[in-house]
């Protein structure tokens, strides 16, 4: 195989020393991925002004690899999440970004084959240590599909609360939850009325916003999103982007997107992920406007991906 | 079974080569039928045999049940499905068959009962768990077994097993201490094992077809996969466990060699034992298939026109839970799981 015949994709690859551009000077919300002394910043963090997180640091992911199999799908990745911002994570498919969102609420580790390494922790407790069920209802998701289960709208939500104890809680119990939950998700108005229709009968848009108050009905601390928007039609979309502004305000938020216009309206800080590296991450306005990293220009600019 | 025909709706509407050629001419009115007469002769000897084997099927099952329709209302009578049999010579006296037509239900029940649960458990350790891969494959190729034998060695098989004294519980003992092994409970616990097979597949094919979103849904929510096989995978697949339920109904309903060796095929239920219902199952008799063969020339001949009409009624019962499964499949796909992702 020639150079010429490689896509733009594969030669940036191999053309480009991996970089990880340090966007702020802060190391409280940034670490670089450590030990790789060939990743210096093309030009100096100086330039940027100080990045002040929004809220307190809800999650932090230290030096993590996750490997399937041989292949090593994200690479020495750290960074921080929290409250009250949303984490953007974007760059071309198979870049590990969905791999990296899985990991967050350990869902990876049902795909067999799958391994991790370094340390990721939440509240300052090792993620590891945790029980796998508990941190899922701490960090919780929402898929790419729309995903409500086959049962009523009303039992998609009361599901997700019911079973977190030994007993049953009671539907007079579980009822206003469920009607906080919906309501937070923008949905209470419109289906206040069919609450017991199933669920499959709703619109793609509000399948995924039924999707996203069961997973906000647990008042999780993070929210993981991924790609929540490309099943959708833009006028779904647009609804969701604006719940997710507003959901970020008590809520840690990690959002993967394709949609490069998506991230920068609803993302406060921006990862942009190549390969499995973190190659860049600040905030939307300096990582699309001011990219540091020439693959983060290109890839910006619409130069490949 | 019920993908069959939605596989032939999926065709284009002018069959297989319906919509070959049609591409070129699409900007006037209407574009050229493709013919089949310059299809090479193996091919449309090919067609002409695909529609003739579907035309002759479909005759075969119109005859058979026209033929069983025509002669089983000539004989059949509404008092016979109300009076016990009696082992007469004079046909005016031998009675109707009440007790085969209950001994069916029964053993159909006791079969499924049996059946249901061990279907639908070995399913999901098959496809949700399947570890130790070994295992689950053993599973599977047991399964197969079980489907493959025919019925009369799985009977035998059963007769030589009951008839050990510890499922003396499950008969009635003679004087001697002889284990009889023949109940409704015995030959219940075989037919369950023609009828697990047709559970198995179809709640194994209903939980293949569930997306893995869907369990990734209920992990996300941190919910246990214990709690994910409760309250998702099972609800979902309900109508898959109906079928398969129905199915295996259909297949204890028209079973002969299992009545006839463990259940004794007497004509009249005979009860054991002294608990009521309890008795009933302790107990031997028959069924529409054991009677329609006793009383068919192939049997003692007694009355081929009974036979006709008992085997009229058990043509109709095994008809209605076939149909019964269509339509349990076709509204399982209509509300159960979005077979269009996303769809509105």
């Amino acid at each position: 195989m020639t150079m010429s015949s490689v896509p733009p994709i594969r030669r940036i690859s191999t053309d480009a020393t991996p970089t990880v551009v340090d966007g702020a000077t802060s190391d409280q919300w940034l670490t670089r991925s450590a030990d790789r002394d060939t990743e210096q910043p093309e030009s100096s963090p100086k330039d940027a002004p100080p990045y002040v997180p929004a809220g307190a640091e809800r999650m932090r992911v230290e030096n993590m690899s996750v490997f399937f199999g041989e292949n090593e799908a994200v690479k020495k990745v750290s960074l921080s999440i929290h409250t009250g911002e949303v984490l953007a994570l974007i760059g071309p498919s198979g870049c590990g970004k969905t791999t990296l969102l899985r990991t967050l609420n350990r869902l990876t580790e049902l795909t067999p084959g799958a391994r991790r390494t370094g340390r990721i922790t939440l509240d300052e407790s090792n993620l590891d240590l945790m029980e796998a069920t508990h941190v899922r209802r701490r960090v919780s998701m929402v898929f790419q599909q729309p995903n409500p289960f086959p049962m009523s709208i009303f039992d998609n939500v009361a599901y997700a609360l019911r079973e977190q104890s030994r007993q049953r809680p009671k539907k007079s119990v579980i009822a206003p939850l469920v009607e906080d939950a919906l309501r937070r998700a923008g949905l209470w108005d419109e289906v206040k009325e069919d609450l017991d229709r199933p669920a499959l009968g709703l619109s793609g848009g509000q399948q995924q916003r039924l999707c996203i108050a069961r997973a906000i009905a647990t008042r999780p601390e993070v929210l993981l999103m991924d790609e929540p928007c490309s099943a959708l039609d833009p006028i779904s979309t647009k609804v969701i982007e604006e719940l997710i502004t507003d959901l970020r305000k008590d809520l840690a938020i990690v959002i993967v997107t394709h949609n490069m216009q998506q991230a920068r309206r609803v993302g406060d800080r921006v990862a942009f992920m190549y390969l499995g590296d973190l190659v860049e991450l600040g905030t939307a306005e300096q990582v699309f406007e001011r990219p540091m990293a020439q693959r983060t220009k290109d890839y910006v600019l619409g130069a490949f991906g | 079974m019920s993908s069959f025909p939605q596989t032939l709706d999926d065709l284009p509407p002018g069959g297989f080569g319906g919509s070959l050629k049609s591409a070129p001419s699409a900007a006037t009115a209407k574009a050229p039928r493709e013919s089949r007469a310059d299809w090479r002769l193996g091919d449309r000897i090919g067609y002409a045999m695909a529609w003739a084997a579907g035309i002759a099927l479909c005759l075969i099952a119109a005859s058979i049940v026209g033929y069983m329709g025509w002669q089983g209302l000539q004989y059949l009578r509404p008092e016979l499905l109300f009076t016990h049999p009696s082992p007469e010579v004079d046909q005016a006296k031998s009675g109707g068959f009440l007790d085969p037509l209950l001994g069916t239900a029964i053993l159909t029940a006791v079969g499924i009962t049996i059946a249901t649960p061990i279907g639908v458990g070995i399913a999901v350790f098959v496809v949700e768990f399947g570890k130790p891969r070994w295992l689950a494959r053993t599973v599977e190729a047991a399964i197969e077994i079980v489907a493959g034998t025919p019925d009369i060695v799985l009977a035998i098989f059963g007769l030589a097993l009951f008839q050990n004294s510890i499922f003396s519980w499950m008969s009635f003992t003679a004087e001697g201490g002889a284990v009889f092994g023949r109940s409704f409970l015995t030959a219940g616990a075989i037919m369950s094992l023609i009828a697990i097979p047709m559970v198995y597949g179809a709640t194994r094919e209903g939980l293949l077809s569930i997306p893995r979103h869907m369990r990734e849904a209920s992990y996300g929510l941190g919910k246990t996969r214990a709690s994910t096989i409760r309250r998702v995978l099972l609800p979902a697949v309900r109508p898959n466990i109906a079928t398969g339920a129905v199915l295996g109904m259909g297949r204890i309903a028209g079973d002969t060699a299992i009545v006839v060796i463990l259940l004794g095929a007497t004509l009249r239920l005979e009860p054991e034992g002294g608990l009521p219902g309890l008795d009933i199952l302790k107990g031997t008799g028959s069924t529409l298939t054991s009677y329609v063969y006793n009383n068919s020339p192939a049997g003692e001949g007694g009355s081929f026109e009974k036979a006709y009409a008992a085997a009229f009624v058990l043509l109709l019962i095994v008809v209605g839970l076939n149909a019964f499964v269509d339509v349990v499949a076709r509204r399982g796909s209509k509300n159960g799981l979005p077979t269009r992702p996303g769809g509105s």
